[in-house]
């Protein structure tokens, strides 16, 4: 059923920064039309939230290679779940999507298996190894819709070539700025708690280095470029500089960034662990300002399924990084709750500028956009359960943590791929 | 008797009436030592496992001697040799000790935080010989010991921690011990060996020996750990011991009955003169290591008294 009409709900309109009670008509898997105020027939909504799907940017899954952490279909379930429309998939898979063959395989696998659109990210260099070129132009066809080589830092010549050649063909380029020289071995930032802790530690300021020379490199060369997280204080007057001159440029965080810190870590949590390392409180609350002010543009969930094995490891020794796509959302939440983001605030990161730099059609609350939609109540209580989420990897540093709000009913063009009243549909 | 531990992981989790019975024990058993020898061999019919995850010889020894002097069955792992090497976690190998149930489990692993993961999964008491660059309590509590026989107490000294810092697990312990009892504590060093934020830690940090050894009542060396550090903490040996390492003429900084201490191993020539090591007036090195004996003896006895309660109730 791609025909519905879903009144009596607080709809979410990113674009107009507005959140207004009314209705919206779907058909043929596109939004048809919007009104406010009541009208009769249709599905009630109960006053809940309607807002553009989520367009997530940061998302890894476990083919080809690690199906064991995570398949097409688990991931699709858990996007739909948490009202993520649309996976823009990285390429830094055990195998790297890194020729035009990988990249058919995995668009045929999402076709086969996932409930939700997904967009694939394939890597800028040969086995993301930051010495040979991708085939961009032939990835760009196969239907790449930006290149990145994940956390590992491209050496700056390969870069200056790899931004040189796409700025030819238009390609957006995602970079991981840090400087690995000062990062190297650095499992969380350095300052009072990890030297107390005794844990190998990186200073915030290999980040604003790795942007900085980023950065530089943009200006050479003219590429659309985003910085895939931005997570400290000291990184963001070189991304304002970069804006205020009239770079190409975005920039992006992850959920965990904004809702978490360095002390989370306390007793060696390792479902803490990730990449960048969580920082100071500080860092927490100049990222939730960058984000209201715009200077940064996305918010993603840097889902990185892990199995149990490769967490239950003393912390420096473990493997990084946090299961996100159904807790996206709900973190997000924290900050709506916490009024430091408003509603439109947080879908304007969430879908519609990933939908803008990345060139999607979703993302938007507006007649002809596909019907990519999420319904959720922003006040449901709950504890969470990290077994009762889809994801085959249970990776999630919110175990067990007090959260509000839930996804009650996502929509991909116009059918439902997820009810909460009957749990996952797809 | 207080002391309500379960394991002991770290000089972080102890309340100072914990510390002070610790000490009191293990006072007696130093004196018992240089005496009669008895000791009623409260450990008896017991099995402790010492599990070195990490090279030791002073340490692995110290408690080897304080289980068998208090009638423990003392066994030897040596694991850099064992399964680790077949690719089992350090979760299994503990899971496969357990079933052979042991009462005391000693355990040196070169990861911050390891030992802790370990005891969690264990129905024994645990004992931290050393984890990573994070604690090394029965170092802190046997350092406490002899200063508290030196000086007659352990409170309002002025206490000087000098050297590398910053991979030290010895530092950190003795900075939370040495802080719980109220004293002044200082740290000197090279800027490269003091970690960020220690000046957060309630502590003052100082870069120049001089100026930080002064009205010291205790001055406490730490070993250069080289096979901690990947690359430049300092430009060379000479240059370190010409600012850092303890001579006669940084100690006349010092109070004049200061004590000198190290955890051993040391680098003679690197961090102190072998001179000063050896001057049985102001170094209390070879103490130190007499109070390892006791202090190990007095933390397994503790524990082993709680591990018999908590299975007897």
């Amino acid at each position: 059923m791609t025909n519905a009409l879903l009144r009596n709900a607080r709809l979410i309109d990113p674009e107009a920064g507005s959140v207004t009670l009314g209705w919206l008509r779907i058909e043929g898997g596109q939004i048809a039309e919007i009104g406010q105020g009541p009208r009769a027939g249709g599905i009630d909504c109960q006053g809940a939230c309607l807002a553009p799907g989520i367009i997530d940017i940061g998302v890894k899954v476990g083919e080809p290679g690690e199906r064991h952490k995570e398949s097409f279909r688990t991931a699709g379930r858990a996007a739909a779940a948490g009202g993520v429309t649309t996976m823009v998939t990285r390429p830094d898979t055990a195998t790297p999507i890194d020729t035009p063959e990988v990249l058919e395989f995995v668009t045929r696998r999402a076709q086969e298996d996932a409930a939700v659109k997904v967009r694939p990210m394939a890597a800028l260099t040969k086995a993301r190894e930051g010495r040979e070129m991708t085939e961009i132009g032939f990835l760009i066809d196969a239907g790449a819709v930006a290149f990145c080589d994940g956390d590992a830092v491209c050496p700056t010549r390969v870069l200056s070539r790899c931004m040189t050649y796409a700025r030819s063909l238009d390609a957006l380029i995602l970079g991981h700025p840090q400087d690995p020289g000062l990062s190297h071995g650095g499992a969380v930032t350095s300052g009072k708690f990890a030297s107390l802790r005794g844990l190998p530690a990186v200073s915030p300021m290999a980040e604003r280095m790795g942007l900085e020379r980023d950065l530089a490199l943009v200006e050479m060369t003219g590429v659309r470029y985003h910085a895939d997280q931005i997570t400290t204080a000291a990184a963001l007057p070189a991304l304002a500089r970069a804006k205020a001159a009239g770079l190409d440029v975005t920039a992006g965080v992850s959920i965990h960034h904004l809702t978490l810190n360095a002390f989370d870590v306390g007793d060696y949590r390792t479902f803490f662990k990730v990449k960048p390392p969580l920082r100071d409180e500080d860092d927490r609350v100049a990222m939730v300002a960058a984000v209201r002010d715009g200077l940064i543009d996305i918010i993603c969930s840097m889902h990185t399924p892990q199995d149990e094995e490769s967490k239950r490891l003393p912390f420096e020794a473990a493997a990084s990084g946090a299961v996100g796509l159904e807790t996206l959302l709900p973190a997000a939440l924290r900050l709506y709750h916490a009024e430091a983001l408003s509603l439109p605030e947080l879908f304007r990161a969430l879908a519609l500028n990933p939908a803008r730099r990345f060139g999607l059609a979703g993302g938007r609350l507006c007649p002809g956009a596909p019907a990519d939609l999420v319904m959720f109540d922003p006040d449901i209580p709950y504890v969470l359960d990290r077994f009762a989420l889809q994801s085959k990897s249970k990776n999630t540093p919110f175990d067990g943590q007090r959260m509000q709000g839930r996804v009650l009913r996502t929509w991909v063009d116009g059918a439902v791929v997820y009810d909460r009243a009957q749990g996952a549909i797809a | 008797m207080t002391f309500n531990q379960t394991h002991l992981l770290g000089i972080e989790e102890l309340h100072p009436v914990e510390i002070t019975t610790l000490l009191d024990r293990a006072n007696a058993y130093a004196e018992a030592e240089r005496g009669s020898r008895e000791h009623g061999q409260p450990l008896k019919g017991l099995t402790q496992i010492n599990m070195f995850f990490e090279a030791s010889t002073r340490t692995q020894a110290s408690f080897e001697i304080a289980g068998k002097r208090l009638g423990a069955d003392v066994m030897n792992m040596a694991m850099s040799a064992s399964s680790l090497k077949k690719g089992e976690t350090l979760i299994d190998t503990a899971l496969t000790l357990n079933a052979m149930h042991p009462d005391l489990l000693v355990v040196r692993h070169p990861h911050s935080g390891a030992v802790k993961l370990l005891a969690d999964k264990v129905n024994c008491a645990v004992l931290n010989a050393g984890d990573g660059r994070h604690e090394h309590p029965t170092q802190a509590l046997l350092d406490a010991l002899t200063i508290r026989r030196a000086k007659g107490r352990l409170h309002r000294l002025v206490i000087a921690i000098c050297g590398d810092i910053a991979h030290s697990r010895v530092a950190r312990s003795n900075i939370h011990l040495l802080g719980k009892m109220e004293n002044r504590v200082r740290l000197i060093g090279p800027p490269t060996l003091i970690p960020p934020g220690a000046a957060d830690w309630g502590v003052e940090v100082y870069g120049d020996m001089a100026e930080g050894l002064k009205d010291a009542d205790v001055v406490m060396m730490l070993r250069l750990q080289k096979e901690r550090m990947d690359g430049a903490f300092i430009p060379s040996e000479r240059e370190y011991f010409h600012r850092f390492g303890l001579n006669a003429e940084k100690l006349s900084f010092a109070k004049p009955d200061a004590i000198v201490m190290h955890p051993g191993p040391m680098n003679r020539g690197v961090e102190i003169d072998g001179n000063i090591a050896d001057d049985i007036n102001r170094s209390v090195i070879q103490e130190q290591v007499e109070m390892g004996v006791a202090v190990r003896m007095a933390a397994m006895e503790l524990l082993a008294g709680n591990l018999r309660a908590r299975r007897a109730a």
